[in-house]
């Protein structure tokens, strides 16, 4: 099956230099010396500098952090519940309509949810600012954490927890003991996913933001708008290297339990032999 | 009782920050623009009875919808929209296959990395990821640059600010989603059926065609769903990289309501929207399910 071909190695090549290239770009003309970006006058990490000297980059920053922290952890406990409910909760009146709602998000634009938002905000007589941004990013985000959650709850032996109850575990310590460890990767991944997706949002939280609480993308699409910005390439590069760092991280973790549990079963099946 | 809080806490999340601010959209889209705060008319009272409940009911109208049809302004939008999606879809598509059939076919060793290679693009920043290509585009870009170099072109190309640019973005920003569900369904597929098609005198080609496509529909079609509804309302790319005359209704309907103030048309233009993706949306979900009962 895995015959070499050209064509194969040639369309992974593109694809991958396509993928790649132009972050790298990036990357290498954050450290242009000049300020016309597309000039190169030699190395210099003088960007960096200047980023880390301007205050509303960083205040922008510091309420974008708060804002991700906050509605992803809500987020996580919300779409785990709403997961939960969806593939334990058997039959209950408004199942439907429930579970419309809890996918709906993901397919919704974001110019909808951001403005119907806002209307709601703004119909509740509700200041918009950091707690009003937060409560987007929670509903949107909650979404995602289900999905992730929901599939690994659905593909899990129920028989595990229903053994904990027979033993005489309440409902809540047999979530507590049995199924939170089982399904705690997939959880954690729901609450990285709804940090980044946080972290990146632009367009809800242009609609539901008020004064006092920009942030970062809203910062940082007034400032690309008027063209390429060698502080943005700074601040791009930095986030690049925090996702990269993060992800191989990530993967080869994964990868390293892969091999661990491979061991493990194989030093079970022969101690049964 | 801890099974209804459970299911009760998010529930009643969803209701007061999905469907209700959803529901809102409905009743604005057919209300009248006012200069009061907030900006449209009727406003609902509750403390008026029955009533003023009536009154409010009375003064809805389809008008704001009307004036969508009578405005070039829109539907030029929506037609471009999609046009835009559609385009970019196939192209995705075009781009995306090769690379997800040559990942299926690597060394199984080499899949989980390639695998982290499509994946990681997708945790960086979108917003970034649109922006790297502005530098690239410009007039004075990478790319002008380079082509002037190697002699191909004598002027620089006018790319950034076109529809062309919002076509690389689109293909570039949603390629790990046509990828990922195409990847899906070759990794799984039995690769004897091909030999099965060789040995009775298929050409690789052919058997292509007749064994490998057919048996990646579902993934095809996920992956095109994936694309094409995001991005019929999309935002960043065509206000990034498109240019004056790129329209797109995510575009103008961010326009019409951050700028214009106009809320009660900038209302229609959404539920409008959503109108058009209902149909693709139940079409994925169709597909989904026929993925998972052939998995089955």
């Amino acid at each position: 099956m895995n015959r070499f071909s050209w064509f194969n190695v040639t369309s992974l090549t593109l694809g991958f230099a396509f993928l790649y290239l132009p972050m790298l770009i990036l990357v290498i003309y954050s450290f242009n010396e000049s300020k016309l970006v597309t000039v190169w006058a030699g190395f210099s990490t003088r960007w960096y500098g200047e980023l880390f000297r301007n205050e509303e980059f960083l205040d922008a920053a510091w309420i974008t952090l708060q804002v991700a922290f906050y509605s992803s952890t809500i987020a996580t406990v919300l779409g785990t519940m709403a997961a939960y409910a969806l593939v334990r909760g058997g039959r209950f009146r408004g199942r439907t309509l429930f579970s419309g709602m809890v996918y709906a998000p993901l397919v919704m634009p974001e110019v909808i949810t951001g403005l119907s938002l806002l209307l709601l905000f703004i119909g509740l007589g509700m200041a918009t600012g950091m707690l009003t941004v937060t409560l987007a990013h929670t509903t949107f985000s909650m979404a995602y954490v289900s999905v992730v959650v929901s599939s690994r709850l659905s593909t899990f032996d129920r028989s595990l927890e229903e053994a904990a109850l027979d033993l005489g575990a309440s409902p809540f310590e047999a979530f507590r003991l049995v199924t939170l460890p089982i399904i705690a990767p997939a959880v954690i991944s729901g609450w990285l996913l709804a940090f980044t997706l946080s972290l990146d949002d632009l367009v809800i939280a242009s609609f539901t933001t008020g004064p006092g609480a920009t942030t970062l993308p809203i910062k940082v699409f007034s400032a690309v708008r008027l063209g390429v910005s060698p502080e943005i390439n700074a601040l791009s590069t930095i986030l690049i290297a925090i996702v990269t760092v993060g992800v191989v991280t990530a993967s080869l973790a994964t990868k390293r339990q892969a091999i661990r549990q491979a061991r493990e079963e194989k030093m079970g099946e022969r101690g049964v032999a | 009782m801890r099974k209804a809080l459970v299911i009760a806490v998010p529930y009643l999340w969803l209701l007061a920050l999905f469907l209700v601010p959803f529901l809102m959209v409905l009743k604005i889209s057919l209300s009248d623009v006012a200069l009061s705060i907030p900006p449209y008319t009727p406003q609902l009272d509750l403390t008026g009875g029955l009533a003023a409940i009536g009154e409010f009911f009375s003064q809805l109208d389809l008008e704001n919808f009307v004036f969508l049809t009578s405005d070039d302004l829109y539907i030029k939008a929506y037609a471009s929209s999609l046009t835009i999606a559609v385009i970019s879809t196939f192209l995705t598509l075009l781009i995306g296959y090769p690379i997800a059939y040559a990942m299926a076919r690597a060394a199984p060793e080499w899949r989980p990395t390639l695998l982290m290679l499509i994946i990681l693009p997708f945790w960086t920043s979108f917003l970034i990821r649109v922006y790297a290509w502005m530098g690239i585009l410009s007039n004075t870009g990478l790319l002008n640059q380079f082509l002037l170099w190697l002699g191909v072109i004598s002027e620089p190309l006018e790319i950034l600010n076109t529809n062309i640019a919002v076509y690389i973005g689109v293909v570039y920003t949603y390629l790990p989603f046509m990828i990922l569900p195409i990847y899906a369904t070759l990794e799984r597929m039995d690769g004897s059926l091909l030999e099965a098609a060789e040995d009775l005198g298929c050409s690789r080609l052919s058997a292509f065609w007749l064994v490998t496509l057919p048996l990646s529909k579902t993934g095809i079609v996920a992956g095109c769903f994936l694309v094409f509804i995001p991005t019929l309302g999309e935002f960043v790319i065509p206000s990034l990289l498109g240019g004056s005359q790129t329209l797109m209704i995510g575009k103008v309907l961010f326009e019409e309501f951050l700028n214009n103030r106009d809320w009660p048309v900038a209302s229609a233009v959404a539920v409008i929207l959503l109108l058009i993706l209902i149909i693709p949306i139940i079409l994925f979900q169709r597909n989904e399910q026929r993925a998972r009962e052939l998995d089955q």
